[in-house]
């Protein structure tokens, strides 16, 4: 059978792979279950030699660009699924051609947003997803990405020591503008985002999995709040008198704490000579993440970075340890405090959660229970407490199975006679709910 | 419903000194369904950036009816783009799946419910909204995706190439279906494509740009009948107009060893003794022998009624491409050496320096 993959990481167990089948009649037993958001085209998972990928189905052209354009944005350090291959020259047995598919890695822990409640989606949760989808919106943007299609469905979700770090899923409409965006560009992003989070929420609402106290509009109001915010901070121009020039520090400073670096910043002074003016130029997210990665080799999401690094320098202030070269203390830290924490963990118990979000939740827990019993848990006593009290109870996250979620595609393009499908739903009057 | 203006709208992107839309002027009329046509990097996707907001005017203004809209931000131009987002939301009724982004905006229920139905109408989709997509066929949702966009109301369409990822054979299918809706809701529509066959299919007017500056503007026919330059003469058509420079001589331009006759003023503006001809496929008569062009057949496509014939000649010493329209029962085959003459009223010259046009515009039917 004629086929044709490209690939820059080439896994000949893709070889293997029933492609002269169309995707939606592949056996049972390759597809594994994983939930998925809300697509235009038909998406499902498989399982190759040690991990798991999504394959998509899409025309040839689509299938290259987008495979080219993640490529891109991971050459830009932006979070997103990582592309593996395009396959094309599909033919059925019977000679048919088949449409062409893009494989990329399903991202370890993540989780799409219909995964990320077991009853209903929590009025919390909620805002730190929508908080994340910002976050990941700014940094797109900052790289001049046009995403055309910012949605919960194109996003996976990773913990990230108690909020959520963004991945971007389905780049299909994006587009790289190498002069970066203009305002409106930003603006029409954010607005469709606005619009596709709350027809999410309402989704949701509508097959009763949303919490009754999410108010759909309002929580997808959101992001447009939040990304400017977080927009501001990033770009916009400060002007002080000369004598208040500790401000730059200051500046850097708040970029740090929302983990971002700057990589450029331009300082001036006005005409009269009176007044400095700065204005970050580059800017690059993952400070904390860089710093953890410095220290100790522990690749982390940011928050989890941040958490990990508090722990670090309190345990550098602590045993006359102030002294000692950061570095040094960071890899005594690694060998005596964390990595017995990951050993620890019981075989079965290590696909629940990433090591980095193990510890922070073990962090969490030691002080619950010092709060409880007012006194400070030793961390060995809270580890114990910790695996068997929580951990044990949690469901594996790594490649997420269950629920199994109702997903919906649409057939691009298919406007043939109308003939209403058998089996429709009750009929009620749609006033009531438009 | 409005009318849009371009008015020497430019767009020069930082860093670059040639615009990439050079002041264009184009007037789109109430209710049309206009079409921007071009190549790979013409402008075209800007042009449509640049009057949804998305892009930066250098210079120049752009007008949607009469208020100028060039420094107002897309969500406030009252315009749609239209299939960028095609997910329906699987629990929420066909009626939700196309009214929530009223609900957002604030809509009161009782416009909500009005304009559904009203666009429901308009798709043929009345009996359905209480249902849930998963109810409905492949031609349904899509409707209702289409539907999203209409309830909104926009003074105008914006499009850009939405059936680029559709096969075929769908492509055919739904661009017959898109242009009928818009004749239908009667919405201003600009419509960009790189396929000239979706401009001359769809389009009322079509504006075809090349290196960011507008070359015509006009009816299919126009553009067909009477292109302004050789890009536009090249551009439009498939197959392509056989076009190549030859000699000016008294009475036309020489065609291999005969005469395509054009008006004697028409040639007298040309600069320099020589003179492009333009021939479209069907307007080459096939000879065996005698006067005209020699065309050594290099194969035929045979499409049923008719077919295409493919073949090269030598003008001047320069090997020229040949395509003629052919019957396809009785035609010449590969390796047969034929000689071509074009259709007397056919005949199409451009300037061979500035590419303008140099035969007078074909005149439209009365009544046109």
């Amino acid at each position: 059978m004629a086929l044709s993959i490209t690939s820059a990481i080439p896994d000949p167990d893709l070889l293997d792979l029933p492609w002269n089948l169309p995707l939606d009649l592949w056996p049972e037993s390759t597809i594994v279950a994983l939930p998925k958001g809300i697509s235009r085209h038909l998406v499902r998972f498989v399982n190759l030699a040690g991990y798991v990928v999504a394959i998509k189905e899409t025309t040839a052209e689509l299938a290259r660009q987008e495979y080219d354009m993640l490529r891109s944005l991971q050459r830009l350090e932006i979070p997103c699924v990582e592309p593996v291959a395009v396959v094309t020259d599909r033919v059925a047995e019977d000679g048919e051609a088949l449409a062409p598919a893009l494989v990329t890695r399903h991202l370890r822990f993540s989780l799409p947003y219909r995964a990320l409640y077991s009853q209903a989606l929590r009025p919390d949760t909620a805002t730190r997803l929508v908080d994340a989808l910002a976050v990941l919106l700014a940094r797109l943007h900052i790289g001049g990405f046009f995403w055309g299609d910012v949605s919960l469905s194109n996003t996976l979700f990773r913990r990230d020591a108690g909020a959520f770090a963004a991945y971007l899923v389905d780049a299909e409409t994006g587009k790289l503008y190498d002069q970066g965006l203009s305002t409106g560009q930003r603006e029409n992003d954010l607005e469709i985002g606005r619009v596709n989070i709350a027809g999410e929420l309402l989704d949701l609402q509508a097959g009763g999995r949303l919490d009754e106290d999410v108010d759909p509009v309002a929580v997808a109001d959101g992001i447009v709040a939040a990304y400017r915010q977080l927009w501001t901070t990033l770009t916009e121009t400060e002007t002080f008198p000369e004598a208040e020039r500790w401000r730059i520090a200051k500046r850097v400073e708040r970029l740090n704490d929302l983990g971002f670096d700057i990589e450029e910043l331009s300082i001036s002074r006005t005409e009269d000579g009176a007044k400095v003016v700065i204005q970050p130029k580059v800017v690059d997210a993952g400070h904390h993440s860089r710093r953890l990665l410095r220290l100790t080799g522990l690749d982390a999401g940011e928050n989890q970075a941040r958490r990990l690094l508090n722990d670090l320098d309190a345990y550098r202030a602590t045993g006359g340890r102030e002294a000692l070269d950061e570095e040094q203390v960071a890899h005594e830290w690694l060998a005596k405090v964390f990595e017995p924490v990951v050993r620890a963990i019981p075989r079965e118990l290590r696909g629940k959660l990433e090591p980095a979000e193990v510890f922070h939740q073990l962090l969490e827990h030691r002080w619950y229970l010092s709060q409880k019993e007012g006194r400070s848990v030793p961390l060995a006593e809270a580890l114990t407490a910790y695996i068997e009290d929580v951990l044990r109870h949690r469901r594996d996250e790594i490649t997420m199975v269950n629920p199994p979620t109702a997903t919906l595609t649409v057939p691009v393009g298919v406007i043939g006679p109308s003939s209403p499908l058998p089996g429709a739903d009750d009929e009620e009057d749609w006033r009531a709910k438009v | 419903m409005a009318t849009v203006t371009f008015d020497k709208a430019t767009r020069i992107y930082p860093g670059s000194t040639k615009p990439a839309v050079d002041a264009i002027d184009i007037e789109v009329a109430d209710g049309e369904f206009l079409v921007l046509v071009g190549p790979s990097g013409c402008g075209k996707s800007t042009t449509l950036r640049m009057l949804a907001g998305l892009e930066e005017v250098n210079d120049g203004h752009i007008y949607i009816g009469d208020r100028d809209v060039t420094d107002v931000p897309p969500k406030d131009r009252d315009i749609a783009m239209v299939f960028q987002n095609y997910a329906l939301y699987p629990h929420m009724t066909v009626a939700e799946n196309m009214g929530f982004a009223l609900k957002i905006q604030g809509v009161n229920k009782e416009e909500r419910a009005q304009r559904v139905l009203e666009a429901a109408q308009l798709l043929d989709l009345e009996p359905y909204l209480g249902r849930k997509p998963k109810a409905l066929s492949g031609g349904q949702r899509q409707r209702v995706a289409m539907g999203r966009a209409i309830v909104r109301q926009p003074q105008v369409f914006l499009m850009d190439e939405p059936l680029s990822n559709l096969d075929a054979k769908l492509r055919v299918q739904t661009r017959t279906q898109i242009a009928s809706l818009q004749r239908r809701l009667g919405v201003t529509t600009v419509y960009v494509t790189h396929d000239q066959t979706e401009a001359l299919t769809m389009g009322d007017r079509i504006a075809v740009l090349k290196d960011g500056v507008l070359q015509q503007v006009g009816t299919p026919r126009d553009l067909y009948e009477s292109p302004s330059n050789v890009f536009v003469a090249g551009f439009i058509g498939s197959p392509a107009m056989n076009l190549f420079t030859t000699k000016i001589v008294s009475d036309g331009l020489q065609f291999g060893t005969g005469v395509a006759k054009v008006d004697r003023d028409v040639v007298a503006s040309a600069t320099g003794g020589t003179a492009t001809v333009g021939i479209r496929p069907e307007d080459l008569q096939i000879k065996s022998s005698g006067e005209g062009l020699p065309v050594e057949v290099d194969v035929v496509e045979e499409l049923g009624a008719d077919g295409y014939l493919y073949g090269h000649a030598e003008v001047d010493g320069q090997r020229v491409d040949i395509v003629a329209r052919v019957d396809g029962r009785k035609h010449p085959n590969a390796g047969e050496k034929i000689v071509v003459t074009p259709v007397p009223q056919h005949v199409h010259a451009f300037d061979s320096e500035s590419g303008e046009r140099l035969t007078k515009p074909v005149s439209a039917p009365a009544g046109v």
